[in-house]
């Protein structure tokens, strides 16, 4: 699939708008990916490593869901595209409901806590999350009947996957929504809460409630991008595997690149990574040689590495007051 | 004064590593304990954990225990001590590895390896590793807290790709390459000295390769054990503490950051290095992806286990982790066993595991099945998620800190203070 693409593409216009789309998509993946992180950042100071676990569950969900029970559709007429949309819904509301329950057992217990201690928990869940998701997911990957599957279309020379217009659709969905929800009261609360949590409690804000929101609100994003990074052009052929654990870890330099506390960030950040490495992978192909097969995936590491050294809180991340 | 142990009259007398005439002694027991465990002798191998630890197949673990005690002693000194999150334990370990296997491995027309002996590479690899370590020390000084830490998780993914840019080096397989015998050579000669790798005679005695094993990874620990525990105690060790309390106060009052963080980073990554080597030739042959993300949690786990910034910690942190999936396989078996009698509890552990056929048990016993019956090697994954989870949840001061209360407990009983 991936190679058909790049034969297909072969004057370097097409290619340049290939690779675009190609860096667009990614990106955007990157993107919801990381939005998921910087939300439960932003809310309760936690980097959640078992994102990448709860997107294996909200995957796995969706499978359990679509395929094996057919709930939607057992009921309900019509198309299957709609269905599909449906199960994946319900399916981020059951992780939804695995991010509310990580949260009131183990992270409002530990509010006050050291920041290092927070995301330690955080790989301890992973570990557990990722144990029963393997279990759960078997050896064999599982089907989730992805509605455009590895249909293409034309741009130009350009084959583009309607998987990267999907990608790109559903991080703009999100990160429209997102920016929405910061307007509301609720939204408003967070911020607050993320600014100060002793002053935010004192203003009348209910802060449990909007960590439990906050997530709610990072385990289904979790599972919506495990979903969509299973789709071909990165996962494996759209099904639900134990690759998908780890796809999460891949956003990771998205995340720190723009900043953990800042959703503006995840969004810049994303897609910086995505266009590097996507252009890497696209123009450096020649020296393999020198950078090794599949350099492309160090990329954002070297990227957010870079990054680091000259903004040492991201792009967009708030910098620390140091005092003594 | 004898009569009052805890009175100091000087700083020399408050900070020395035994204090009293009891620790010592302790300490001397412990040790002719654990030097004697493996061997099955008269009284000492009635003690009811070094009875089944010295058993020729369980010392295995135990010196892979002993290994990861090393490297838990390094991050101990850097996230411990200096204060500095790491997820990239694993890098440097990685890094030590491969230069043993660089100096010391089988050189071939596609692989690379100098065969040099083991006071070479040894050494080496350590210092290598601290070398890596001090290259990456600059970036902690610019960068803190959380992102330190997923920075140095960005140095795993680097790690494993330039595995893959020097196959000479590491391999060409997924199975990775054959690391040096743990065999002790003057210089290239055909028969090693001191050969660790398989069973002889020593003097009088017949010993197994992994007594042998054990008896050089126990020197190298006490070692490694008394200098991390020495380094806490000094200038140097004063300094991380001061930066890990908090960097600018510490940099005002004259200790000056970058220094320190870079020693912090060299010292961590020289233990790193050593044990990685290590750990590599006991395992003769190792695949890059070990050098991984889920190693570096290992370690971290052990730290918070144990309980961050002690010494014993680290040595109680590293016992738990290494051991425990054992011992869950250990207690699995029983309860099949006493199923398989038709003991007193077998109605109980019935209905905990399954033997495989669909009996509705909790807990598979083979191996292979996945799904509903838990395998018991998922089990031990889920209870060492657990016991981060739990740890950090109710003692955050891990296994130091419920040694320290029930020690402080009996102290002033009957009184509660």
């Amino acid at each position: 699939m991936i190679g058909a693409t790049m034969i297909l593409a072969t004057t370097g216009l097409d290619t340049f708008v290939h690779a675009v789309i190609k860096s667009l998509a990614l990106g955007s993946l990157y993107a919801l990916l990381a939005l998921g992180f910087v939300l439960i950042f932003k809310a309760t100071q936690t980097v959640n490593f078992s994102q990448g676990a709860l997107a294996l569950a909200g995957t796995w969900f969706l499978s359990m869901i679509f395929i094996d029970w057919n709930v939607p559709g057992r009921w309900l007429g019509g198309p299957t595209w709609l269905h599909w949309f449906v199960a994946l819904l319900l399916a981020s509301v059951l992780t939804a409901g695995v991010g509310l329950v990580i949260e009131r057992l183990a992270i409002r217990p530990m509010i006050g806590e050291p920041i290092f201690s927070m995301a330690v928990i955080t790989l301890g869940l992973e570990v557990m999350i990722r144990t029963i998701a393997f279990d759960a997911v078997n050896v064999t990957p599982r089907a989730l009947a992805v509605p455009w599957g590895t249909d293409t279309f034309m741009i130009g020379g350009a084959m583009i996957a309607w998987s990267y217009v999907a990608a790109i659709a559903m991080a703009g969905v999100a990160f429209i929504g997102v920016w929405l929800f910061f307007k509301t009261r609720t939204g408003v609360a967070m911020r607050a809460t993320a600014f100060d949590q002793e002053a935010a409690l004192a203003q009348g804000i209910n802060v449990g409630r909007i960590f439990a929101i906050a997530w709610a609100a990072g385990a289904m994003l979790a599972a919506i991008s495990g979903v969509f990074s299973s789709m071909p052009p990165w996962g494996p052929a759209g099904m639900a595997s134990r690759d998908g654990a780890f796809f999460a870890f891949r956003a990771l330099p998205a995340v720190i690149l723009g900043g953990l506390d800042s959703a503006v960030g995840a969004l810049v950040g994303g897609l910086l990574i995505g266009f590097a490495e996507i252009f890497a992978g696209q123009y450096l192909a020649g020296h393999t040689g020198v950078l090794g097969v599949g350099y492309q995936q160090v990329v954002p590491y070297v990227v957010m590495l870079i990054g680091l050294l000259v903004r040492p809180y991201g792009l967009f991340g708030t910098e620390e007051v140091r005092r003594v | 004064m004898k009569s009052r142990p805890k009175l100091y009259t000087s700083y020399l007398a408050e900070s020395q590593l035994f204090p009293t005439r009891t620790q010592k002694v302790l300490v001397v027991v412990a040790v002719v304990i654990l030097v004697l465990m493996p061997f099955d002798l008269p009284v000492i191998s009635q003690i009811p954990i070094v009875r089944f630890l010295g058993d020729n197949v369980w010392l295995r673990v135990v010196n892979r225990m002993l290994i990861f005690t090393i490297a838990a002693l390094g991050l101990n000194i850097l996230s411990g001590l200096a204060g500095q999150v790491s997820l990239g334990h694993a890098f440097f370990m990685g890094s030590g590895a491969y230069t043993a296997v660089l100096l010391g491995g089988k050189g071939s027309a596609n692989l690379w390896g100098w065969g040099l002996p083991i006071w070479i590479w040894l050494p080496a690899s350590g210092i290598v590793a601290a070398f890596v370590g001090i290259a990456v020390a600059p970036a902690a000084v610019r960068v803190r807290g959380l992102y330190l830490g997923i920075a140095t998780l960005g140095l795993i993914f680097i790690g494993l790709h330039l595995s893959r840019v020097f196959p000479e080096i590491a391999g060409p397989g997924a199975l990775g390459r054959k690391w040096p015998r743990m065999q002790f050579r003057l210089w290239k000669e055909e028969d090693p000295l001191v050969d660790f790798s398989r069973d002889g005679d020593w003097f009088w005695f017949e010993v197994t390769k992994n007594q042998k094993t054990y008896l050089l990874l126990l020197s190298l620990t006490i070692v490694a054990a008394l200098v991390a525990a020495n380094i806490a105690r000094t200038r140097t060790g004063r300094a991380f503490s001061a930066i890990r309390e908090r960097d600018v106060a510490a940099e005002i009052m004259g200790v000056p950051e970058f220094r320190y963080k870079t020693m912090a980073f060299a010292i961590s990554s020289f233990y790193a290095g050593i044990a990685g080597a290590l750990l590599a030739v006991l395992a003769g042959q190792v695949p890059p992806e070990s050098w991984g993300l889920l190693l570096s949690i290992q370690f971290i786990a052990i730290l918070l286990i144990g309980g961050i910034g002690r010494i014993s910690g680290a040595l109680m942190g590293t016992f738990f982790v290494v051991l425990s999936p054992r011992f869950i396989e250990e207690v699995i078996d029983w309860m099949k066993h006493q199923v398989d009698s038709g003991g007193l509890l077998s109605g109980i552990f019935d209905a905990l595991i399954s033997t495989g056929d669909k009996d509705g048990g909790l807990l598979a016993i083979s191996e292979t099945a996945l799904g509903y019956p838990l395998p018991a090697s998922a089990l031990d994954e889920l209870v060492y998620g657990l016991l981060i989870v739990v740890f950090l949840l109710f003692e955050p001061q891990g296994l130091y800190g419920i040694w320290v209360k029930t020690r402080n407990y009996w102290k002033g009983w009957p009184f509660s203070y």
